[in-house]
């Protein structure tokens, strides 16, 4: 993965920087120990590593925002770091960046269920959001599968998704305003509790920007009350067609469930051997999930399996209790661990219209012959948004090339057909260089015209999201 | 396509663009002022220099009623949308607000009208907004460079959502000229809780009440002109005659509840969804958004003109003498306030900082200035 050059004038400023920082900083706020630094040199794509020079660890806004205006001063980019779970490198330095972590600031500032809303410091992470309010019968919808650990500062930079976004939204519907630090140090209130925007919708535009635009400190997110209850059915088919064919006619008959999940044979083999969740053995399985009371539970599920029967299912098994449920589950919820468990793995998260579905399994099957490598599918098959899993062996020379390639026939393949590069995990470094295939120069220079406003000296996060070569001349107007 | 208009006795023009080409080569080569319209429905102020009229700019483009999106051309009539979607049984769950009869207009609201002004109505609540459901986007700056962004897929976070920018932008930024969204099933059936209340104090006690049960409420609004509640569920049969009977136990203590069924539930909330309670009231239209316990004191501030409040509290449309300023009354409270004819669009004027950042972006999509700018501050 090319990165940019580290400037050696920046380089020279460390121990200026450190000084500046502890001047102002709690002592335990700053690192610049090489041994401890360490620990901040990737996030959760693994592959690609450097040490920042510093880390910094404010516990309040007002600090981000000094630390901010200090690295403004020197010159120095700044890479901002919520949990650090980024499967994009979004998070990942650069060795003349300092990280800027809000996992100190992880309070509740105020929660408030007549207007169902939560403020809280970013920091905190998205399951302790709904650890906060489910005692009084509320949560927090976005879920992604990271969600014990990923902080809400990720989950806004990324726009995080989840399983159950069919029905809930991703963060950017599910978020209602905003404190943001801005690179020059200033501190913005953009939304609240009450809906919409004023004149421009920002917080439309800062959800998502991959912590390019500002630092956001304090979230005001929508909770909603609980559903009375959920359960799954678990369906198998003798084709990839079929199971796609069975997911647009529930659709089109109006059940909206809360999850639609399909696994493919590769990975319902994988996860059969690692779990033992007893899945049948076919070419294609769905779970679907409904909410509500038991009398709404059973009449979603009779019109689900009504539908499904008329596609020839090799298995039609329906959860009774939360215990079947959970039987249900286990494979899904073991897949990537199942898939890691036969070799190293790389997921992709394209998103596809959903009509296109077994035309894009069948390449992505011929692809696997091509390369050599094998890849099993599980993904979010209501929203078309894939999980590719490639797998390949880390220790064998050229493999992770081999690997990256084809994963990025895939993704191209995924845009062909009218989908995107990432449906939720955001572009980071690994996907900037595709950006050419999906964007126009022009489209991207709209984009990047954002960060000029935001950042006109692009020093927040500033060798991401779009090719080097496009950002090329504004990253280099800093220096 | 030209047309003269001229009611101040100008030589305005109006331009008709039949294709994304047209509107780049116009934009390209404007000067002066521009307002982007589409069927005029829902006009925020008097249009400024040169039109852009997107009403020729029409026709659905795709439609996958089994992946819930479509796209069409900004210019396509709301209506010709909703019919091609009630063919399938689909619909925009945001519920559009349709201003013809509360603003007098004749015009055609249009679809890309519809994203521009982010206009959401009851079941914005439950569903979201516009905003929430609009995937992608294909547009003109002012600069007459045609971008696109987003998508037609549900989930898409490939580059910064300027999706979500341009929606409710009120054509300060660019023109749509073809946009992607979201679209959901029409509900087997529904029913209307109709609780008798009398002041908006009682009726924000119900409808934030009713928002924090697990019952899946889709529409919560008080008309104090009738003094009724009234809260929508959705769904197929046994599950809403379930809620129905679950929420009639909520209810109970704040008033008498009728149920209306199916039929009569509909013909209540599309009559809302024109603003029905306000029609032929005169004065000015304003729409205040703040948070629901705020509601009451934004009703407060209306000194006795006729409202209607929507969103669990936290919408107020009301029709308020046209001299008079309702921001100045809600200085104290969060939130923002539109004025139809006026264009103020801010109950408070924004930060420097934000400011700054709004000028920044208006100044890189529309460089030359053609395109009105709405924020007048308070």
């Amino acid at each position: 993965m090319e990165m940019p050059v580290p400037s050696q004038h920046r380089l020279d400023r460390k121990s200026e920087l450190v000084l500046r920082l502890r001047a102002i900083l709690p002592a335990d706020c700053v690192i610049d120990d090489p041994m401890e630094t360490r620990a901040y040199e990737c996030d959760a794509l693994s592959a690609y590593r450097c040490p920042p020079m510093a880390v910094v660890l404010p516990y309040t806004t007002e600090q981000v925002a000094q630390t901010l205006k200090i690295c403004h001063d020197l010159n120095i980019p700044v890479v901002p770091r919520g949990s650090g779970t980024s499967l994009a490198g979004g998070a990942m330095p650069t060795s003349d960046s300092i990280i800027l972590g809000v996992s100190r600031m992880n309070d509740v500032l105020d929660t408030d269920y007549d207007n169902r809303v939560i403020r809280v410091q970013t920091g905190r992470t998205n399951l302790s959001v709904t650890g906060a309010v489910e005692a009084d019968g509320f949560f927090y919808a976005p879920d992604p599968s990271s969600q014990l650990a990923c902080a809400i500062a990720g989950n806004i930079a990324m726009n995080s998704g989840g399983a159950h976004c069919l029905k809930y939204g991703v963060t950017s519907n599910n978020l209602l305003g905003v404190r943001i630090v801005t690179m020059q140090g200033d501190i913005l209130d953009i939304g609240g509790a009450h809906l919409d925007a004023p004149d421009l919708d920002l917080l439309g535009v800062i959800c998502g920007s991959e912590g390019q635009l500002g630092i956001v400190t304090e979230a005001t997110l929508r909770i909603i009350h609980k559903p009375e209850g959920a359960l799954p059915v678990l369906l198998g088919f003798d084709s990839n067609e079929v199971a796609g064919a069975c997911v647009s006619d529930i659709i089109r008959a109006g059940v909206l469930p809360v999850a639609i999940e399909f696994m493919d044979r590769p990975c319902i083999r994988a996860t059969e051997d690692f779990a033992k969740a007893g899945y049948p053995d076919c070419e294609a399985l769905l779970i679907i999930e409904v909410e509500g009371s038991p009398i709404e539970i059973e009449e979603q599920l009779e019109k689900i399996l009504a539908i499904a029967a008329t596609h020839n299912p090799v298995e039609m098994r329906r959860a009774n209790d939360l215990q079947e449920a959970a039987r249900i589950w286990l494979g899904r919820k073991s897949a990537f661990g199942a898939m890691g468990q036969i070799n190293d793995y790389m997921c992709l998260d394209g998103t596809i219209p959903v009509s296109k579905l077994p035309y894009v399994l069948k390449r992505i099957g011929e692809m696997s012959r091509e390369f050599g490598l094998g890849v099993g599918n599980v993904f979010h098959a209501g929203d078309g948004n894939m999980h590719p899993l490639i797998l390949y062996n880390a220790n064998e020379p050229g493999e992770l090339e081999k690997c990256e390639a084809f994963g990025a026939e895939i993704l191209k393949l995924c845009v062909e057909v009218g989908g995107c590069l990432t449906g939720e995990h955001g572009v980071g470094i690994e996907k900037r260089d595709l950006m050419d295939h999906q964007f126009t120069r022009d489209d991207l220079i709209a984009q990047m015209n954002i960060k000029d406003v935001f950042d006109p000296a692009w020093l927040l996060n500033p060798a991401k999201v779009f090719p080097l070569d496009a950002s090329a001349s504004r990253r280099d107007g800093g220096m | 396509m030209h047309q003269h208009h001229g009611a101040m006795g100008g030589c305005d023009m109006i331009h008709f663009p039949t294709s994304e080409q047209d509107v780049a080569q116009y934009l390209g080569a404007a000067k002066g002022s521009v307002t982007i319209q589409g069927g005029g429905s829902r006009t925020l102020h008097q249009p400024a220099g040169d039109t852009l009229s997107m009403e020729k700019l029409t026709g659905i483009v795709d439609y996958e009623p089994g992946a819930l999106t479509m796209v069409a051309r900004a210019g396509t009539p709301l209506a010709d949308i909703e019919q091609t979607l009630a063919q399938e049984n689909q619909r925009l769950a945001f519920e559009p607000v349709v201003m013809n009869d509360v603003l007098g207009k004749t015009g055609a609201s249009t679809i890309g009208g519809v994203f521009a002004s982010n206009a959401s109505g009851s079941r914005r609540i439950q569903a979201g907004a516009a905003r929430d459901f609009l995937l992608g986007v294909r547009c003109v700056d002012g600069a007459g460079t045609i971008i696109k962004n987003g998508g037609r897929v549900m989930k898409n976070v490939t580059g910064y959502d300027l999706v979500k920018l341009l929606a409710g932008s009120w054509g300060q930024l660019a023109a749509l000229t073809e946009v992607s969204f979201k679209v959901l099933p029409i509900s087997e059936t529904e029913a209307t809780l109709s609780v008798a209340v009398t002041d908006p104090v009682a009726a924000v006690a119900l409808m934030t009440r009713v928002m924090s049960t697990p019952y899946d409420v889709t529409g919560v609004s008080y008309d104090p002109a009738q003094g009724v509640a009234l809260v929508r569920i959705e769904g197929f049969e046994k599950s809403v005659s379930y809620r129905s009977a679950e929420l009639r136990q909520v209810l109970a203590p704040f008033g008498d509840v009728d149920i209306l069924s199916d039929l009569a539930s509909r013909a209540m909330w599309q009559a809302l969804r024109r603003l029905g309670p306000l029609v032929g009231q005169s004065g000015t239209l304003w729409r205040v958004s703040v948070k629901p316990t705020d509601g009451p004191a934004v009703v407060e501030a209306l000194h006795g003109a006729p409202y209607v409040m929507d969103w669990s509290g936290g919408l107020i449309w009301a029709v308020l003498p046209s001299d008079f300023d309702l921001r100045a009354s809600l200085s104290q409270i969060a939130g923002h306030a539109t004025c139809f004819g006026q264009g103020h669009s801010l109950l408070h004027p924004h930060s420097a900082g934000v400011a700054a950042i709004m000028q920044g972006i208006r100044e890189k999509f529309d460089p030359h200035h053609l395109f009105p700018t709405h924020s007048k501050a308070a």
